[in-house]
């Protein structure tokens, strides 16, 4: 096979492959050279698993930024207010998390990698690093730094650990000068980074 | 629109928002959802998230009953880790069975 024909994204990620990575990518490549599997079906589960999962925060997030009454209920119930939407959470119950001017919130999951999929898709490769996993927990503001977003120490940093049956999502603080803006033009600026709490939305 | 809420009610519970806890220090073998990071540390329930199916029965293939209160902990971060470099109001939050707390 040729050596370069999957990804190998460990930009945060800085230690070497896990025993279970070394041998989940052994078994990949020998069912391939057998001619098992091809790349491309690896590559098609792949994108079914995104289409299990469709990349929906950016919409619930805006409707928030725009509905005072909407964001409450958020709050108040995740599950409930997406349903509302007309997004099914499945069987994720959320716990939608509010940034305030002194309270910027940041999502982990320092047991595996739980992550709000119904709602944000597939989680990003840094997410599942140990490298984020060990470090957000105890030294959330250089890592915060090190996604460029540096918070003033008079802004709490409250560090949500993901480790059982609730999902997380952190709605970000609507950016000054998107007065008047639509729906889809602030949900365009709300990115997945924004939703875990690393980045904060930008115009 | 009357849904029902998404939390599965806990109305038989030890503890209640507010109530100060500690989790315990303790280091069974077996699949665990309380961190070792956060045993033995201090904190105030957040909110009651509802009863769910033990996941440490679970994993093992069990039904998960009886079910367990399921509650959100808050933790000053000064005291999850002695070491702490940034300012007092930071917290962290997780969630934690009843079984693994205590009051405190």
């Amino acid at each position: 096979m040729k050596p370069h024909d999957h990804s190998h994204d460990r930009s945060f990620d800085d230690g070497p492959a896990s025993e279970y990575e070394i041998m989940s990518r052994a078994m990949q490549e020998l069912l391939i050279e057998r001619g098992v599997i091809t790349a491309e079906e690896v590559r098609n589960r792949m994108e079914q698993f995104d289409a299990d999962f469709p990349y929906r925060g950016p919409r619930v997030i805006a409707h928030a930024w725009t509905d005072r009454a909407f964001k409450a209920r958020l709050l108040a119930d995740g599950k409930r207010a997406c349903a509302e939407f007309g997004i099914d959470l499945e069987a994720d119950r959320l716990i939608a998390v509010e940034n305030t001017p002194e309270l910027h919130n940041v999502i982990v999951c320092t047991l595996c990698s739980c992550y709000p999929r119904a709602l944000l898709g597939m989680p990003p490769t840094w997410y599942k690093s140990e490298n984020y996993r060990r470090r957000v927990v105890r030294e959330p503001r250089a890592v915060l730094a090190e996604f460029g977003t540096r918070l003033p120490e008079q802004v709490a940093v409250r560090v949500h650990d993901s480790n059982a049956d609730m999902r997380y999502v952190v709605v970000p603080m609507r950016p000054a000068g998107t007065e008047g803006w639509s729906e889809d033009q602030l949900a365009r600026i709300i990115t997945r980074d924004s939703l875990v709490g690393v980045t904060l939305p930008k115009i | 629109m009357s849904l029902p809420s998404a939390y599965t009610e806990a109305p038989v519970r030890r503890f209640n928002v507010g109530d100060r806890v500690a989790v315990k220090r303790s280091y069974p073998p077996g699949h665990r959802r309380t961190p070792h990071y956060i045993r033995g540390k201090r904190g105030v329930i957040e909110r009651v998230c509802g009863a769910f199916a033990n996941p440490e029965e679970l994993a093992y293939g069990f039904d998960g009953e009886p079910k367990r209160v399921l509650y959100r902990v808050r933790f000053r971060q000064g005291e999850v880790w002695r070491d702490y470099a940034g300012p007092e109001r930071d917290t962290l939050e997780l969630e934690v069975y009843e079984h693994w707390l205590e009051p405190a």
